[in-house]
């Protein structure tokens, strides 16, 4: 089963890669990673995407929280958490297509954000289910690159991760 | 006052206490050596190799409970301590390990002696620290410290590039420190350790089962005033040996892959196994799936990932081991009108245990011609004093040891339980040896692990260290034998080591005496007089050739499956 963990953490030298050492060396896996500062001082936020039955899980809590560089670990599997991802997506449109593209970027409320005669650069967020399914869509039309951000969740209602 | 940083590292290593390093000069270290030249409040040591020397920290560490503290230099001198740090790590022994590094402005250019030791140890310590300010060295030190010693200790490194030691600053020492991310949580939860009580007298064939949590939380005295109050029978791990008197009616000995016959079946057949500073380890367990089928469990571990790792758990209690055990006999006092039944109850489960301790005690048939093994470990126990520090190697010897020493008191016995590191014995008593002058140390060695770290006996002789080195000889790779016996049709790949080496000589080359004994009547003697020297020595052993260690419960089987004779 997928899970998404939030991880306050040090922003101090080596720690990605402290994570990432105990990810690979227990063998967890990650399906997604994305890491940035946040608005307190010292600190950044990891999201992780993570798969592996109640066990494991329970285990990658306890292990992140043992690292001495992590403050917090959020577990958001219970679906406490709003979820979103980014996606830019260069794909081939010429002739007709290029009227399809329009009516999906449409539908999924994405961005044109770089065109050429014969491509379209869309920018397109939302939850990571979403991005699958615009993918999926444009996939025939010919997609010439995708990137994605990975997941990054933050708690539902009034409260921060520290209260 | 300003001074260079690495007089500043010293200052902060006696702020810590600490009276004793060992470690290796070189390049990048050249500056702390320099300082140390006249630093008269720390005693140096050098070993002959920087594995060596962390096995010594390590050793000192275990005999202690103070932090060890391990020197090198950058490159090859901090790689060679890795095996020493993941011995420690892997048993959670406090270790503060201070690699040298180049200059920072060279970090990452592939320069002399340069390796990313943060990063290939990342695995194996418990946190690590690049310094890469003068400013920085007090306050790291002062966490580097806190950290290998609190919680669930373990290795830190340190890694202090060469001209941070040559920078001058200020020198203070932080009174405390406070880490956000690092609150190891001590006091276990008073409502648990209720439920852990009453869970104990509901109970009908309850077993203790103690791992090396107990000796490194210093909780053998409330740990053996709960099992006598609630009459309780008590296994321990190899790491646990020591916690709780062997000769104590209650102890059933060691568990496990080795253990003792009783101890597998008490497991095996339990109705409520508490586990004290244990992690369930595989050597321990067996196979998973039949694991104590009949058990509930109590498990009490400072280390939240070591509870529910293996096995299930139906009470955790996270804690510090000697503050829940504490807790537990206050709460057993307020049970008082309980104990009596309830001790009353446990008298068939006592019979049980009694009977299989019987029926397969630990043993060995007895030779006239050959000397037994375990016969030598037997008489190293009479001969030895109480107080006596024992370190071992890995194999064959290292079981014996404890299955027939009977430890009686915690920090006697040193040994690499969870890596299992050959080489680790000779160091490591090197280590204890340092801290406790006045002591009798034995390393208990075979002729394989001796080899590892043989250098050290020049160690020895320097330092007037008087280790007391048994070298149980039988020529053979013995523990990897056995399992080619048992396992691989007798093909003896690699494992026969039918050299003539002469230890005796080699005891003499290095300056000091050796002693030989071929026949089981040479046994006592040959130990007398090792013991009588006080300089280090060398008494070897030749044993019988294909003894084996036994019970065996075959790796893959369940406890209760044991291998008692073959």
């Amino acid at each position: 089963m997928q899970h998404t963990i939030s991880v306050i953490v040090e922003n101090d030298f080596g720690v990605l890669s402290r994570v990432a050492t105990l990810f690979s060396g227990r063998g967890f896996n990650i399906e997604s990673l994305s890491v940035a500062p946040t608005n307190e001082d010292g600190l950044s936020r990891m999201t992780i995407v993570t798969r592996g039955d109640e066990q494991i899980l329970e285990q990658i809590n306890k292990q992140l929280n043992k690292l001495i560089d992590v403050l917090k670990v959020l577990d958001f599997s219970d679906g406490s958490a709003v979820e979103r991802e980014l996606a830019l997506i260069k794909v081939s449109a010429e002739d007709t297509a290029r009227a399809e593209v329009l009516r999906i970027v449409d539908i999924f409320r994405a961005k044109i954000i770089d065109v050429t005669p014969k491509s379209y650069t869309i920018e397109a967020t939302g939850n990571p289910l979403k991005i699958d399914a615009i993918l999926e869509l444009l996939r025939p039309l010919g997609l010439k690159e995708v990137v994605r951000t990975g997941s990054v969740a933050i708690g539902r209602g009034a409260k921060g991760w520290n209260g | 006052m300003k001074m260079n940083g690495a007089r500043i590292m010293l200052e902060c290593l006696k702020k810590e206490g600490v009276d004793t390093v060992f470690g290796y000069p070189g390049g990048t270290v050249i500056n702390l050596y320099d300082e140390l030249f006249n630093f008269k409040e720390i005693h140096h040591i050098m070993p002959r190799h920087e594995q060596a020397g962390t096995h010594a920290a390590d050793g000192y560490a275990r005999a202690t409970g103070k932090v060890g503290v391990a020197i090198a230099t950058s490159g090859p001198g901090a790689t060679n301590t890795i095996t020493g740090i993941a011995t420690a790590y892997m048993d959670s022994i406090p270790m503060v390990i201070i690699t040298g590094q180049v200059p920072t402005a060279l970090i990452g250019n592939d320069a002399f002696q340069e390796v990313d030791i943060i990063g290939i140890t990342r695995p194996c310590t418990k946190h690590s620290f690049l310094i890469r300010n003068v400013k920085d060295i007090a306050l790291t030190m002062k966490k580097a410290f806190y950290i290998a010693r609190s919680g669930r200790p373990g290795p830190v490194l340190v890694d202090f590039p060469k001209d941070i030691q040559m920078a001058h600053g200020e020198f203070h020492y932080p009174e405390t420190v406070d880490i956000r991310g690092y609150k190891p949580n001590l006091s276990g939860h008073p409502r648990q350790v209720d439920k852990a009580v009453a869970m104990i007298l509901d109970s009908r064939r309850p077993v203790m089962y103690v791992g090396g949590g107990a000796v490194l939380g210093d909780a053998a005295e409330p740990l053996t005033l709960l099992a006598r109050k609630l009459s309780l029978p008590v296994t321990t791990t190899l790491m646990g040996l020591g916690s709780f008197p062997e000769s104590d009616e209650l102890s059933l000995g060691m568990l496990g892959m080795h253990g003792a016959y009783c101890a597998n079946m008490a497991m095996s057949n339990s109705d409520l196994i508490i586990a004290i500073g244990a992690r369930f380890d595989d050597r321990v367990t067996g196979k998973l799936s039949t694991f104590a089928p009949h058990a509930k469990i109590i498990h009490i571990d400072v280390d939240p990932t070591s509870i529910k790792k293996n096995v299930r758990v139906d009470l955790p209690i996270v804690g510090d081991v000697k503050d829940v055990l504490v807790k537990m006999i206050n709460q057993a006092d307020n049970s008082n009108d309980k104990l009596a039944g309830f001790t009353a109850a446990l008298s068939p489960w006592h019979a049980d245990i009694t009977a299989w301790k019987e029926k397969h005690p630990l043993d060995y048939k007895q030779s006239s011609t050959v000397i037994k093994p375990q016969f030598v470990i037997q008489k190293l126990r009479e001969l030895s004093n109480e107080d006596a520090i024992i370190s071992t190697d890995v194999g064959q010897h290292q079981m014996w040891t404890a299955q027939f020493f009977k430890f009686n008191k915690p920090r006697t016995l040193l040994t690499s339980g969870g890596l299992g590191t050959m080489g680790y014995g000779l160091p490591a008593a090197m280590g204890a040896q340092a801290a406790f002058p006045n002591r009798q140390v034995i390393t208990i060695c075979g002729d394989g692990g001796i080899q590892m770290n043989i250098q050290e006996m020049a160690t020895l002789v320097q330092n007037r260290l008087p280790v007391k080195i048994v070298i149980l000889n039988n020529n053979f790779l013995g523990m990897v034998r056995q399992w080619q016996e048992l396992f691989f049709d007798k093909r003896y790949s690699s494992t026969c080591n039918e050299l003539p080496i002469d230890y005796i000589k080699l005891a003499d080359a290095y300056g000091a005496k050796g002693f030989l004994a071929s026949k089981p009547g040479e046994v006592e003697s040959v130990i007398k007089q090792g013991f009588k020297e006080n300089g280090p020595v060398i008494m070897e052993f030749k044993i019988a050739r294909e003894e084996k260690v036994l019970p065996m419960v075959p790796a893959g089987a369940s406890l209760n499956e044991m291998v008692l004779n073959a």
